[in-house]
């Protein structure tokens, strides 16, 4: 198919005896927000991993704006334009706020093997923008050893948008915030991703954070996907609330 | 075909004594993580002490095989206690600390052993006593095999096979295994870790000591085997994969055939040999053959301070160190100018280490190889091309970077404790090819007669010459961290996946600055052969390495004006130190009080005492 960002067809993966994921198909368009949410052991950071090139897939193909990435490391699938936050930050501690922007600029600018330039100056200003959009330019020169968690996961995303992308993945973007925050957080992406037309996938415990913005929610059960639709269909699907709300015999039979 | 067989026995007792020691290297580490570089010197401690105990013994209670074979027991359980006790006063305290820190203080613990030593057995080589009634060869198809080989044949199974049923039938196997598998977990269930540690460094140490006993009638004892076995257990360790024994076992047999057959067809081959199955096995399987990837102990971090740009007063001070120095020779004799030379000299070995070290993250402990490469590049061209000083002080960067380069590109497929022992064993290599192939390098006798052109040949002249050559490499590797590359190297250090999640190589990058951290020791090295005129295979020995080692954590890891500091203090300390007596005694003790009560180092003490004044305050890694 054309014009989705990602497409994932037949994935699968199995640790052990343990099948992770079984055969997972899904498609994510422009601008579009996708929520992957399941309980714990679903297999959604399994998937994650896959997508993003951490883990190499047993089965399956991964298509990135139609071409197939499949077995790619992460870097390469991050330069064909993919943008990803993890489940528990990965900031550059002993970098500030900026150069930690600046870094992500500075390799897509292709200049890693640069020895003659100042790292500080470069990009200074393309960085004080994403800090900018995300709303904590005011902290850009502090080490990003000392911030708070939330203000991390800004940072996270600010890094996320540095090369343009059009897709991001974000595992449990909101984990370990405050609920005032995860709202706006989760506010700010979809504002982004709407202007940018960037495909967002990301999983997500909080049912408020996912209810309230994804447009499109796909629920992982024992590594398959169980359901998939808007909000109101989902929420709505029997065997989705036979999973969240602990029925699973009623669920065993029905699947 | 006796011949042949009889070879193979020769290798598998020579194996016996490395298995012992590779064993109780890999249980240490399975269990605590910590890489005890001191484990040479426990080896070699069995040996001094089975010698002793086997001539007290000997005459208390006669020279018969209960006299002789307790002896040898009970110096391997002396040197298991000594090890326990290096636990408890040291590296019980270190546990958290980032791995750096306990290689430098179990390197404190073979300086210290060193001497003692020294001190109790003196310098000359000891013959090992003879086994009671296992004197003489038997004839094996026509060919003579010793017969105490036989014995060492046997060890090494039987060793393992108790091993076996102590890991897998004893309650203290039951938990090592456990601890190995996962240490919060066992911590979780209640075990004492503290005791369980301990136990198993004496298990460890026993083993070594027992290693080095046992091959006193072969081998008997010498001031040299601390890193004679030591650089050969960490191939084997490597090999066989790191806390796995059945892996020290089969390693260890393997390199013990290959010692053996190596002899017979390349006598002064056997290290290069084993060099080539190391890097054979690294690019097929890099955590070895019966190794677990999840066992290579990713160090916890101290959280270095954000770069920031220094204020005018931090320049002035530079600036005023610069003029101060270049103005040396007046107002400073002979002796200390030579001194000057060799702290500036050793400040840009160090500054090029540290640049690893510290923001690369990985712990080069065989820097050595490249400081000595460019040393030997200079000295070589002096004696078969003839080339001019400023030529060959050119050539000898690129020279150590080709090699740094090649060495590189095997060890930054790994990280931690695996890089730091991968690259003391290929420095040892490098080391003993030097030392082996005579004929070109001159092996111990060295190179003699390299001359500095008439233009620099007065001592001032060329003082001024390696300041400006030091000062200009400093302030290159100063740009260097601070330019895109530099910075791309560190965030591969402070998170790698982040780093590959923005396009990084993480690998290519530590790859490409080991080369240069190479260069920059090369240039050190040029620059110290035509101080001294002359370069020997020392250049290239462990010891140079650690000090370079030193130097970088006298300093303080985490600062970039470290180095300066540490190469300063080192040489001062080492000036005073080499009147005294037990120099290496007293630096040892140095080396671990550094380590446990001034964890920041000496610029790191400096930052956070007066660098409000220049503009620089210690952020996170106060």
């Amino acid at each position: 198919m054309t014009g989705a960002v990602l497409e994932a067809e037949g994935l699968a993966k199995s640790f052990g005896g343990v099948q992770a994921v079984k055969a997972m198909s899904f498609r994510v368009a422009p601008g579009e927000i996708v929520a992957l949410i399941g309980p714990n052991g679903a297999g959604k950071s399994t998937c994650f991993n896959m997508l993003m090139g951490q883990l190499r897939a047993d089965a399956g193909r991964v298509r990135v704006l139609g071409e197939d990435v499949t077995g790619w490391p992460p870097r390469r699938i991050w330069q064909k334009g993919v943008g990803r936050t993890f489940q528990i930050t990965q900031i550059l501690p002993s970098f500030t706020v900026r150069e930690n922007v600046q870094m992500a600029l500075l390799s897509f600018h292709r200049r890693l093997f640069d020895v003659f330039g100042r790292a500080r100056l470069a990009h200074a200003d393309a960085a004080a923008a994403l800090l900018e959009r995300v709303g904590i330019v005011d902290l850009a020169e502090r080490a990003c050893g000392l911030l708070a968690y939330g203000d991390l996961k800004r940072v996270e995303l600010a890094v996320a948008l540095a090369n343009r992308p059009k897709l991001l993945l974000m595992d449990e973007p909101t984990a370990g915030m405050a609920p005032a925050e995860r709202l706006a957080l989760m506010e700010l992406t979809s504002s982004i991703a709407r202007a940018d037309g960037v495909g967002v996938l990301f999983t997500e415990h909080d049912m408020d954070v996912v209810f309230g913005h994804a447009d499109r929610i796909m629920v992982m059960h024992r590594g398959t996907l169980i359901a998939a639709g808007p909000p109101g269909e989902v929420r709505d699907d029997p065997e989705v609330r036979a999973v969240y709300l602990g029925h699973s015999l009623d669920a065993e039979t029905v699947s | 075909m006796g011949f042949i067989l009889v070879q193979i026995l020769t290798g598998l007792s020579s194996a016996a004594s490395l298995f012992l020691v590779a064993a109780g290297l890999s249980l240490i580490f399975g269990v605590t993580r910590v890489v005890n570089f001191a484990h040479g010197s426990f080896y070699m401690l069995g040996a001094y002490i089975g010698l002793t105990l086997v001539a007290l013994f000997g005459d208390l209670f006669g020279r018969g095989h209960l006299a002789f074979w307790s002896a040898l027991l009970c110096a391997a359980l002396a040197v298991g206690a000594i090890g326990a006790l290096v636990e408890i006063v040291i590296l019980r305290r270190i546990y958290r600390s980032p791995e750096l820190f306990q290689l430098v203080a179990t390197f404190g613990v073979i300086l210290v052993i060193q001497d003692l030593t020294l001190w109790g057995w003196g310098p000359e080589d000891q013959l090992g006593p003879r086994a009671p009634d296992l004197r003489g060869a038997i004839m094996i198809m026509g060919e003579p095999l010793p017969r105490y080989d036989l014995v060492l044949i046997a060890a090494g199974p039987v060793v393992l096979l108790l091993f076996w049923l102590l890991l897998n039938r004893t309650r203290f196997g039951i938990l090592v295994r456990a601890a190995t598998a996962d240490r919060e977990m066992v911590g979780a269930l209640g075990v004492n870790q503290a005791w369980l540690f301990t136990g198993v460094f004496f298990l460890g140490s026993f083993l070594a000591g027992l290693g080095g006993a046992l091959q006193l009638p072969k081998g008997g004892a010498n001031l040299l085997m601390d890193f004679g076995v030591l650089a050969a257990a960490f191939v084997v360790v490597v090999v066989g994969g790191m806390g796995s024994i059945a892996g020290a076992f089969l390693a260890a047999v393997l390199i013990g055939q290959l010692q053996a057959f190596g002899v017979l067809f390349i006598p002064q081959s056997t290290l290069v040999m084993m060099f080539l199955v190391m890097a054979v096995v690294l690019v097929i399987r890099p955590f070895g053959l019966l190794g677990r990837p999840e066992l290579v102990g990713q160090g916890r971090q101290m959280l270095d301070d954000p770069l920031r740009p220094t204020g005018w007063r931090f320049k002035a001070l530079a600036l005023a160190l610069v003029a101060l120095l270049a103005a040396a020779p007046l107002w400073l004799g002979d002796y200390g100018l030579v001194l000057l030379i060799d702290i500036l000299i050793l400040a840009l070995f160090a500054t090029a280490l540290h640049a690893i070290i510290g923001p690369g993250g990985l712990v080069s402990f065989g820097h050595a190889a490249y400081f000595g490469g460019g040393a030997y590049a200079a000295a070589l061209l002096v004696k078969y091309a003839g080339t001019p000083m400023s030529l060959n002080l050119v050539l000898a960067p690129p020279a150590a970077a080709l090699l740094a380069l090649a060495i590189g590109w095997f060890c930054v497929r790994l990280s931690g404790v695996y890089f730091a022992m991968l690259t003391l064993a290929f420095a040892q290599i490098v080391w003993s090819v030097v030392f082996q192939w005579g004929t070109v390098t001159g092996g111990d006798d060295g190179l003699l007669g390299i001359w500095r052109s008439p233009w620099a040949s007065d001592r001032v002249a060329y003082y001024w010459l390696v300041l400006a050559c030091c000062t200009a490499g400093i302030l290159a590797l100063r740009h260097g961290l601070h330019s895109p590359f530099g910075y791309a190297l560190r965030a591969g250090r402070d998170s790698p996946l982040r780093a590959e999640a923005i396009g990084i190589d993480v690998r290519r990058q530590q790859w490409a600055a080991f080369t240069l951290s190479g260069a920059f020791a090369g240039l050190a090295g040029g620059l110290y052969a035509y101080a001294k005129g002359s370069v020997f295979p020392n250049e290239m020995a462990i010891a140079r390495s650690f000090d370079g080692i030193i130097m970088v954590f006298f300093g303080g890891v985490q600062q970039l004006s470290g180095p300066l500091a540490g190469a300063a203090a080192l040489t001062w300390l080492k000036d005073i130190l080499f009147r005294l007596e037990m120099w290496r005694l007293l630096l040892g003790l140095a080396v671990i009080a550094v380590v446990l009560l001034f964890p920041q180092g000496l610029a790191g003490f400096l930052k956070a005492r007066f660098g409000r004044f220049f503009g620089i305050r210690p952020e996170l890694s106060a």
